[in-house]
């Protein structure tokens, strides 16, 4: 096993089956529907770091499973060291230095419940740490899920444009442009559902639904196929038409809608300005470089808009229904061991890649501090393949400093037990994952008569939900399917709240009772 | 209504909760993870074994404060929401302080709430079953007070009333003293100023 030593060691991630989000890109060109843009699959994946006391540990470790407590130990024994001395040190390639102070500014965690600078620590403090280091990685995706569910819903509960159904448009102007994907989205969900009877009408939705999975899972074997054989430059230009598509095209939709809604005119240069710019500095940012917090704002955006195109053009029943299959198939795409998505992330693991960064999003705290011995064969097995997200986990909203870039490590022979291999990742979350919980939280705002008790239930779900995946994934230690808690319990929440708590709270609150 | 009911009414509403998330538990995850999952973080509990009392103490309170504002936003926000629609307060003879007075009940059903949950834990911990009962009774005697609506003072005066005894119970059982709290005001409590320093 190839060491996993340059590419993102272990980590808490999870990743999104980067096949859904490419294959609908293909096809999305091809037929100039959006419908399959939102075809990501997403699994949740945790790697260990290696421990920090030599490459060839470092090698063995990131292969290996090794249990939380003790990648956390490392972790914390590596904050220790780097905490309590160190110089700084040129790296060869030119990369600016990590002065050792700005590690002191990490995780406040590590300085409070860091007794002592023995680098053993009992066990009970290790399961602490563990918590504690577990319990940030979770804020840290709490955060961006919140984000795109705020995005989401307000956009639902003030553009009128995306809880119309077809044909209602209220202006001339804007039905050219909503049919097109309107009937190009129907070859997807062809079974209407104005049908005269409810049996009817369930049938229907399950058709469509059999229908939107076959498609997801053949793109997403499709994607497979392509990563195995190393058609790189095919998946790279789908990913990137997909983000074109989603940068411009459906921003430019967006902006319209709401502009129309707040009845603010805009002329078209500069139009064209704003669109071009947003459109241009997303692109940069996702599928090159940029600074991490930009990047994330921009995946938070693209699964929003991805959101929306979902809640308008899925027929209403099909949509939970469809909701529902997507666990289901998330689950078995990830945890069979011939699941298409376990293939693409073991494959990649084998191959000491990351997964496409355009289709994860990743609160990365990276940082990597040199190692002191290091053989050069090993120091060419550090380059990273890539460039990652940016290094700086500046999207720590307690206000922890961000920490420089990454930079290489530095030449072998450099004296001092210090300066060791330290990277810690923070959680990897697919974009699908975002969409479609933006989805489900976006459709219980839409429906059930303007109700925000429906919304918070829903959306209290799946953070619910989310928390008890990533523990599970600190438990399991291996890639996990994000939907499949967060979508059940979301939909359990939703029909109940919707049919037997709205019509009580909404007694109690116009008669002012409390209860 | 106007955007000043809607957003007097939000703050006066959810002003104290926010600030009491925002300078307690915001900073720190574990306690969010806390506030969402709520009492199923009881597991989480048995990792550490070093801090059962305050941890104990910090669940009580979190908890507290959850289901509060749980049960505050359900009761009060599509209240909130139809303030920025159209309409005229009491038009057919109601009160025309509607919102306000939904509004300070929200918020004092969010106090009672965090010290409901303070009073409550301990109560299980200490095996002190009056404790329990006089929780219940008064989370009765709140919600029964509320039936008599239309007579806003009679309602609000004695449920705040309600409310700082339970507040002054709670601070109580979570260890506080009369001394404690003056050194607290007067900012000569040491171990509290030192402890709000590491934690930021």
């Amino acid at each position: 096993m190839e060491n996993l030593r340059g590419s993102p060691p272990e980590q808490l991630q999870s990743h999104p089956n980067g096949a859904s989000r490419g294959r609908a890109m293909l096809t999305f060109m091809a037929s100039d529907s959006e419908e399959e843009v939102c075809d990501e699959r997403t699994s949740l994946m945790s790697a260990e770091s290696p421990p920090p006391r030599c490459c060839e540990e470092a090698r063995q470790g990131l292969e290996d499973r090794e249990s939380a407590a003790q990648w956390f130990q490392n972790t914390c024994a590596r904050h220790r060291r780097a905490h309590h001395g160190g110089v700084p040190w040129p790296s060869p390639s030119g990369f600016p230095q990590r002065s050792q102070d700005s590690e002191e500014d990490l995780d406040e965690d590590a300085d409070r419940y860091m007794c002592s600078g023995v680098p053993g620590q009992p066990s009970g403090l290790e399961e602490e740490l563990t918590l504690k280091y577990g319990a940030k990685h979770v804020i840290m995706l709490f955060v961006p899920v919140t984000l795109c569910m705020v995005v989401v819903v307000a956009t639902i509960k003030s553009v009128r444009f995306y809880t119309e159904k077809n044909g209602q448009l209220p202006y001339g102007a804007g039905r050219e442009q909503s049919l097109q994907p309107a009937i190009s989205l129907s070859i997807y969900t062809p079974f209407t559902e104005d049908t005269p009877s409810v049996g009817q009408r369930l049938l229907n939705s399950v058709l469509n639904t059999l229908i939107m999975i076959s498609v997801i899972v053949a793109m997403t074997i499709f994607l497979v196929v392509l990563y195995k054989y190393r058609c790189y430059k095919f998946i790279h230009g789908w990913l990137i038409m997909s983000s074109l598509m989603l940068l411009f095209l459906f921003t430019y939709i967006y902006l319209g809608e709401v502009l129309k809604t707040y009845n603010v005119a805009m002329d078209y240069p500069t139009l064209f300005l704003t669109v071009w710019n947003f459109g241009a500095v997303g692109m940069v940012c996702i599928h090159w470089k940029g600074p991490l917090v930009l990047q994330q704002a921009y995946l938070i955006m693209i699964s929003a808009l991805m959101a929306l195109v979902f809640i308008k053009y899925l027929p209403e029943w099909s949509a939970w229904v469809i909701l529902g299959a997507i666990s289901v198939y998330d689950l078995v795409a990830v945890l069979c061991p011939k699941g298409p998505l376990r293939m693409l992330v073991e494959t990649a693991q084998e191959r000491n890649e990351p997964i496409f960064p355009a289709l994860i999003y990743s609160s990365a705290m990276v940082w990597t501090v040199g190692m002191a011995k290091l053989d050069p064969s090993s120091q060419g097995a550090l380059q990273l393949p890539y460039d990652p997200e940016m290094e700086e986990d500046s999207y720590d909203s307690f206000g922890e400093p961000s920490y420089p870039e990454v930079f290489e490590p530095p030449l072998p022979g450099y004296p001092g037990d210090e300066l060791e291999e330290e990277e810690e990742r923070g959680v990897k979350l697919g974009l699908g994952d975002f969409i479609f919980y933006s989805v489900l939280v976006g459709k219980a705002a839409a429906t059930g008569s303007g109700d925000w008790n429906t919304t918070l239930a829903c959306f209290v779900a799946i953070l619910i939900g989310l928390c008890l995946t990533l523990l599970l994934l600190a438990v399991f230690k291996k890639a996990l399917p994000a939907l499949p808690i967060s979508i059940t319990f979301g939909l359990i929440f939703y029909f109940s709240t919707d049919n037997l708590v709205r019509p009580f709270m909404d007694t109690l609150a116009s008669h002012q009772l409390y209860i | 209504m106007t955007a000043a009911v809607f957003f007097g009414c939000a703050f006066i509403a959810f002003g104290p909760a926010l600030a009491l998330y925002i300078f307690t538990i915001a900073t720190e995850p574990l306690r969010v993870i806390f506030l969402i999952i709520g009492k199923a973080s009881e597991g989480l509990k048995t990792i550490n074994p070093d801090e059962t009392a305050p941890s104990m103490r910090l669940l009580a309170y979190v908890s507290g404060l959850g289901f509060g504002i749980m049960s505050g936003v359900f009761a009060f926000v599509n209240t909130l929401s139809d303030s920025l629609g159209p309409g005229t307060v009491g038009i057919h003879g109601d009160s025309p302080q509607f919102f306000l007075n939904s509004a300070f009940m929200t918020l004092v059903i969010i106090l009672l709430h965090v010290f409901w949950g303070i009073i409550f834990f301990d109560g299980c911990e200490k095996k002190k079953w009056s404790a329990l009962l006089v929780v219940l009774l008064t989370h009765l005697l709140v919600s029964a007070l509320t039936f008599i609506s239309p007579h806003y003072g009679i309602n609000l005066v004695s449920t705040y009333l309600i409310m700082v005894l339970m507040g002054i119970w709670a601070f109580f059982v979570a260890g506080g003293s009369c001394r404690s709290l003056k050194l607290c005001l007067l900012c000569q409590d040491k171990d509290f100023l030192l402890f709000n320093q590491r934690s930021r």
